[in-house]
């Protein structure tokens, strides 16, 4: 210490460990942020799960507003929606945030998942990282669906009803689930209610509970970097990985910068495009639910496409959503099936990157398929790409032991 | 060998082109709205024709007719003279006076709300709407864009009657273009003004605030590029001495 603090940080100090002595509150900063040494050459791919958080603040806080004017009844939730859109003090900003950041989520989500794949961020020592995350996902997809019901308008109900009747396919017990999942024979208010109360408290809290488990598991190793190569394994003198820097200031200043950029977007969509073309905001969600009028054409939001597709790729129904549940549960077994002495797709050779850039194509082109009219032509293309979506996982499998691998530098590179 | 591989992938990226994805709302060739809802003009005279011609059958139950008066710099008085014809008070929704009972006998079925058709069908589609009632052979209404329509022409004595010009494709006998037979009290170009200038109204009613969103999604932007900017610098700071 060079220079006398000043009084008032003496002030602060003593504050601070009158705090610390009955809540570790510096213990936990230097542990998790300032003493938290992270690899030093994230890219563009780091930025997402900062970004995730953020969006699941804005996700937090836009809802909390929405349900001081929502009203989760069959026959008042759609005229609410527009209430808010109309008569609440800034309910339009509120909703189109609420709107938008769903969306948002999941491409954030992807992107944050695609990184793995890339640099096998999933792999040894880090599997939990991954398990925990796919359970986030699936909960955000159910906290998705939810949402989606909300608004009651007909694709709220239509896409309910599409997705609740998959289970109706299991053998004997399909049925009664059903039924019970809807709380009702047909989807109504009491379904339209138990939704609500689910996607306001339920998932969230599993959601939260859920994400901490993420964080203290990626904590316990440290994140992975775009070489694939642990940097605690070379440590200078004072046990600190060489190629290392502090959380915090370095990511945190680059994570706010992120964060801009994040807004920057989020806020052009929200402002100038909130239904993005119909994507972010169907269409037909602008009609009131009604039991008695079937849309010509039903499809699920943009994010649950590729899955759709899927199913619609199977023409029997159970076969159907057993592969559909399959694609996504496949993705758990990720940190097994890549059994390539390497883990970054930079260290990998040619067989990886076109493994990789199939299964991309596959995974969007089956997301525009699901939203298509159906022809039979676009049937027999589904079958091709959930085909080429499954053999990716397979071909991984057997190529990762053998195929080829460049050597891995003992250091970080740029 | 590589080469031809890494050929391959990007042919199948090519294939990512293509799908026609189920977005628009409605179907058949739609023409060209071209309204802009910044026209304050086009959407009081449009508010006119609406609360004339639609309002008697459809309600505008999520409207307000105060919202009117706020949104197009009108007094409430002028408001009340000009659209309101029941006894509906300034802050009252835009109601429609036929009773459900009603309208279901007299109808077949209550003609749906219009607050946010706009939004559910698009601006092109209401305008071909509009404009493409004609006189079938039974010498009754009907429409191109939606067929069999149950909602008569109410616009004929502007737009006149239009009745089919059908040729033969094939087998089947397919329309053509619809031919104006009697003339209404507009000329057609008057008549695409107006239905201009409805769609107009009924894109503004459809999210009365959209204007002011993006008044202010401009400033939000523009703030964001400098905060941008100024975090990118505050990073930039940080990370020099990071090799």
């Amino acid at each position: 210490m060079a220079k006398p603090a000043s009084s008032f940080s003496k002030r602060a100090g003593s504050v601070m460990s009158w705090i610390d002595k009955r809540l570790p509150v510096t213990a936990f900063w230097n542990a998790t942020m300032t003493g938290y040494q992270a690899p030093k050459n994230f890219n563009f791919w780091y930025y997402m799960g900062s970004l995730a958080l953020l969006v699941l603040v804005i996700q937090i806080l836009s809802g909390i507003f929405l349900t001081m004017h929502y009203k989760p009844s069959a026959t008042e939730a759609f005229a609410s929606v527009e209430y808010i859109m109309r008569d609440v003090e800034w309910g339009w900003l509120i909703r189109y945030m609420h709107s938008t950041g769903a969306s948002f989520f999941f491409i954030v989500v992807y992107l944050h998942m695609f990184r793995s794949l890339l640099y096998g961020s999933h792999r040894e020592p880090r599997e939990l990282v991954w398990i925990f995350g796919m359970l986030i996902y699936l909960v955000l997809m159910a906290e998705a669906f939810m949402g989606y019901v909300l608004p009651w308008g007909q694709m709220s109900y239509w896409g309910a009803q599409v997705i609740i009747n998959l289970f109706g396919a299991i053998p004997t017990i399909g049925e009664p689930l059903t039924e019970w999942i809807r709380g009702d024979y047909f989807i109504s208010d009491a379904t339209l209610n138990r939704f609500f109360a689910l996607h306001v408290i339920a998932i969230p809290l599993a959601l939260l509970g859920l994400i901490l488990l993420h964080l203290v598991a990626l904590r316990e190793n440290g994140s992975n970097n775009p070489d694939g190569i642990e940097i605690k394994e070379n440590k200078d003198e004072h046990g600190i990985p060489k190629d290392g820097v502090p959380f915090h200031p370095y990511y945190t200043v680059k994570d706010i910068f992120g964060v801009a950029m994040l807004l920057l977007v989020f806020a052009f969509v929200l402002f100038f495009w909130p239904e993005a073309g119909g994507l972010f905001l169907e269409h037909d969600n602008f009609v009131p639910a009604s039991p008695l009028v079937t849309p010509e054409h039903i499809k699920p939001v943009w994010y649950f496409t590729p899955y759709y597709a899927i199913l619609k790729a199977v023409p029997d129904k159970l076969m159907g959503v057993l592969l559909m549940g399959a694609s996504v549960m496949i993705l758990f077994f990720l940190p097994w099936l890549d059994r390539s002495p390497v883990k970054s797709i930079r260290y990998k050779g040619l067989w990886y990157k076109i493994l990789l850039t199939l299964f991309v194509i596959s995974f969007i082109r089956l997301g525009m398929l699901g939203m298509a009219e159906g022809t039979p032509a676009q049937t027999v293309e589904m079958r091709i790409w959930t085909f080429v979506y499954f053999s990716f996982f397979v071909l991984l499998f057997f190529m990762s032991p053998r195929g080829k691998t460049k050597p891995v530098p003992e250091r970080l590179t740029h | 060998m590589n080469k031809s591989l890494v050929a391959a992938v990007f042919g199948l990226v090519g294939l990512l082109a293509g799908v026609e994805p189920a977005l628009a709302a409605g179907g058949g060739d739609l023409e060209h709205a071209r309204i802009n809802v910044r026209d304050t003009a086009a959407i009081q005279r449009g508010a006119k024709l609406f609360v004339n011609y639609c309002l008697p059958c459809h309600s505008a139950n999520y409207m307000r007719y105060n919202r009117l008066s706020e949104d197009l710099g009108l007094d409430q008085n002028m408001v009340l003279q000009n659209f309101v014809f029941t006894d509906a008070q300034i802050g009252d929704r835009m109601t429609v006076s036929m009773r459900p009972k009603d309208a279901q006998a007299w109808l077949g079925k209550a003609p749906p709300d219009l607050s946010v058709t706009a939004r559910s069908r698009g601006a092109d589609w209401l305008y071909t709407y509009m404009k493409t009632f004609y006189r079938d052979g039974t010498g009754s209404w009907n429409n191109v864009v939606l067929p069999n329509a149950s909602m008569p022409h109410v616009l004929w004595d502007l737009q006149g009657i239009q009745e089919p010009v059908y040729v033969a494709h094939g087998e089947e006998q397919v329309l053509d273009h619809l031919k104006l037979v009697e003339p209404g009290l507009q000329t057609p170009g008057e008549y695409e003004t107006t239905v201009r200038d409805l769609v107009t109204f009924m894109v503004y009613l459809s999210e009365p605030s959209q204007v002011k969103r993006k008044n202010i999604g401009v400033w939000v932007l523009l703030f964001l590029v400098v905060f941008a900017m100024v975090a990118y610098l505050l990073k930039a700071e940080y990370w020099r001495d990071v090799h």
